[in-house]
């Protein structure tokens, strides 16, 4: 779990923690940047819209093993999820502008779901979760 | 993150070193428009050899940049890319939106 406030300047540490994480689990590099990228995303998202860039509010990450059975083969990945006490800000509903517009912003949702199997969002309580899982390569069940 | 302008010929230089994310475009979004927008100069090259890692505020910043220039008839020029400031170009399908070159001698010679 890593706690952070919702400054920017904890962007960098972050991104290094996943990018470290996601290297000693085993992802290739380019979904290690993917995963980073996705993380650092949702974070700024977080400072942005939930929080409306003040400096000093509580955000946390919990990073788990993830599981999934899909056509009798069994998924192990990396489960994300981070909480925030902000404004509600549904990633659900939200589109990103067509990437064929050449203007700035809204390139950061296409970044997170581009690199990420699953987007969920949820408002528990006074609670924002982000769950963003990415899963490995497939393995088969032993007989 | 730092960034740094010389100037040769007809063309500013800016040096970007550090990572560009939420915390620090806004710097490199101001110096950029600010050079291009005062100076007029006929070409703006961006050189981002040591930027390892550029995030979507900073990919706005140079779009912003790109439509200045545009708007001021110069040339706006990426040179240096990493791999993940190429992935995420690629990824916004933005990187044959740019002009791009390897390094500063092909950028000056194009």
């Amino acid at each position: 779990m890593l706690a952070v406030y919702s400054n920017p300047r904890w962007l960098s540490v972050v991104r290094a923690a996943v990018e470290r994480l996601t290297e000693t689990l085993g992802f290739p590099a380019m979904q290690c940047r993917s995963i980073t990228r996705a993380v650092d995303e949702a974070l700024t998202n977080i400072v942005r819209h939930c929080y409306g860039n003040r400096l000093d509010q509580p955000i946390a990450l919990y990073f788990r093993s993830a599981k999934r059975c899909q056509q009798g083969e069994i998924e192990s990945g990396l489960e994300i999820l981070l909480c925030d006490r902000g404004r509600a800000f549904n990633l659900n509903t939200l589109l990103g502008r067509p990437l064929e517009q050449i203007r700035p912003g809204g390139l950061g949702l296409h970044w997170i779901r581009q690199a990420m199997d699953t987007v969920e969002f949820t408002r528990k309580g006074l609670t924002n979760q982000l769950r963003l899982v990415k899963y490995f390569a497939r393995t088969s069940i032993a007989p | 993150m730092q960034i740094s302008a010389r100037r040769h010929d007809k063309t500013t230089i800016f040096d970007v070193s550090g990572d560009i994310d939420f915390a620090n475009s806004p710097e490199v979004r101001q110096a950029v428009l600010c050079e291009i927008r005062e100076s007029r100069m006929a070409r703006v090259i961006v050189n981002l050899r040591q930027v390892r890692y550029i995030d979507s505020s900073g990919v706005a910043s140079l779009i912003e940049g790109l439509k200045a220039s545009r708007d001021l008839g110069s040339r706006f020029i990426l040179i240096g890319l990493s791999t993940s400031a190429r992935e995420v170009l690629q990824l916004s399908r933005l990187i044959k939106v740019f002009e791009i070159y390897d390094n500063e001698e092909q950028a000056l010679a194009a």
